[in-house]
């Protein structure tokens, strides 16, 4: 770091003068979004993947990730994308998703569940396109308040090229967590009964929003 | 503190006989890029996006969109690009899309962007582009004829831990 002096009668020869109290050092630039944790699964693929210990320092949290499910398929299937807060397996999950099949719009909710569907992805089924992967942005608004229940937004998707039995699909989704509690920890999981896990080169990174 | 989410590039149009912004050189040095593109066209036409000058049919895409009276759902596959969005000479157009884990050499990537002309439509896509390589060029061009000076296109990296 390039020093600040102090000017005095004596110092002021052969020093480098700078019209900022930089002295030509780079800003510090305050970041607000701040990479918490990320997992990248390796060979063999993955159960179901835990971020754990989350500070409650940040206002929103955000998680991008590709993801895909460690369910095999003759032809290519999707499976949905779900997530527990808390280690909370009661009934107090929601989700709604408007989706674009590629042919027609759709629209679907469920209620009461034990876990969040909170998105799509492919499973290991598409022999022919098996580098695709779905793409998913969570936003886990408000995380950390202890006075109303948390809501997700994700908007996710995968396109295989019009190959397999579900070829791709957009999706808008939106969930409920019916908890006062803060979150977290979050437990990212596959499939119909939250027990599928992922494959090889997922990534899930967990980034937190600071508020002013 | 190190930076996680930081601009890297922005082109602005200048003049009106810009068809092709290309952005190259990108370096895998993040985990995602985000693009934000605000555009207006001389014409009703399309914006475009490809990587690595890439031409050939490698691209496919799904979207959902609303017109004001209805939900549609369309597919295109095997496609020389994918496309973001159409505009008007009088409707500008905004996308803001994101390339999750583009600098990986093992997955094909894909994209998701959300578009937006306000006047028209509001839509989402998600887009496949079937190479494993890096992305280390993005160029955005439209269908015919030319943006309109103002037009901008903006490239963020966002690094995880």
């Amino acid at each position: 770091m390039t020093p600040v002096y102090k000017l005095s009668a004596s110092s002021v020869t052969g020093r480098t003068n700078y019209g900022s109290m930089l002295a030509g050092n780079p800003a510090f630039v305050p970041t607000d979004f701040e990479s918490i944790a990320t997992v990248t699964v390796g060979s063999g693929g993955t159960g179901n993947i835990t971020f754990s210990s989350i500070p409650s320092t940040y206002t929103h949290l955000q998680i991008r990730a590709i993801c895909k499910s460690n369910q095999t398929g003759t032809s290519g299937e999707f499976e949905g994308l779900a997530l527990r807060f808390n280690s909370d397996t009661n009934s107090n999950y929601a989700h709604h998703f408007i989706r674009g099949s590629g042919a027609a719009a759709t629209a679907g909710s469920s209620a009461s569940q034990a876990f969040m569907s909170i998105g799509l992805q492919p499973d290991t089924g598409y022999s022919s396109v098996s580098q695709m992967f779905s793409a998913q942005i969570l936003d886990i608004l408000d995380y950390a308040n202890t006075n109303k229940y948390k809501t997700v937004r994700n908007l996710n998707g995968f396109d295989s090229n019009n190959t397999g039995t579900n070829v791709g699909a957009l999706q808008l989704s939106s969930g409920l967590w019916m908890s006062t509690s803060a979150i977290t920890s979050i437990e990212l999981s596959s499939g119909g009964s939250f027990n599928r896990g992922f494959t090889q080169y997922t990534q899930f990174a967990l980034y937190g929003i600071k508020g002013a | 503190m190190a930076i996680t989410y930081e601009p890297i590039a922005t082109e602005t149009v200048v003049g009106s006989s810009t068809n092709s912004v290309s952005f190259t050189g990108i370096s895998g040095a993040y985990t995602d890029i985000v693009f934000v593109c605000e555009i207006v066209a001389s014409g009703d036409v399309s914006t475009r996006i490809r990587f690595n000058s890439d031409t050939g049919s490698n691209y496919s895409q799904t979207d959902l969109r609303g017109n004001g009276s209805s939900a549609t759902s369309t597919r295109t596959s095997s496609a020389a690009q994918i496309s973001l969005g159409v505009g008007t000479a009088t409707n500008q157009t905004n996308v803001i899309g994101s390339i999750n884990n583009y600098s990986n050499a093992t997955t094909y990537k894909t994209v998701l962007l959300r578009f937006n002309n306000p006047a028209e439509f509001t839509g989402a896509r998600v887009g496949l582009w079937r190479n494993t390589n890096a992305i280390t060029g993005i160029e955005f061009f439209v269908s015919a004829g030319n943006w309109v000076a103002g037009s901008t296109f903006t490239l963020y990296g966002i690094k995880a831990a």
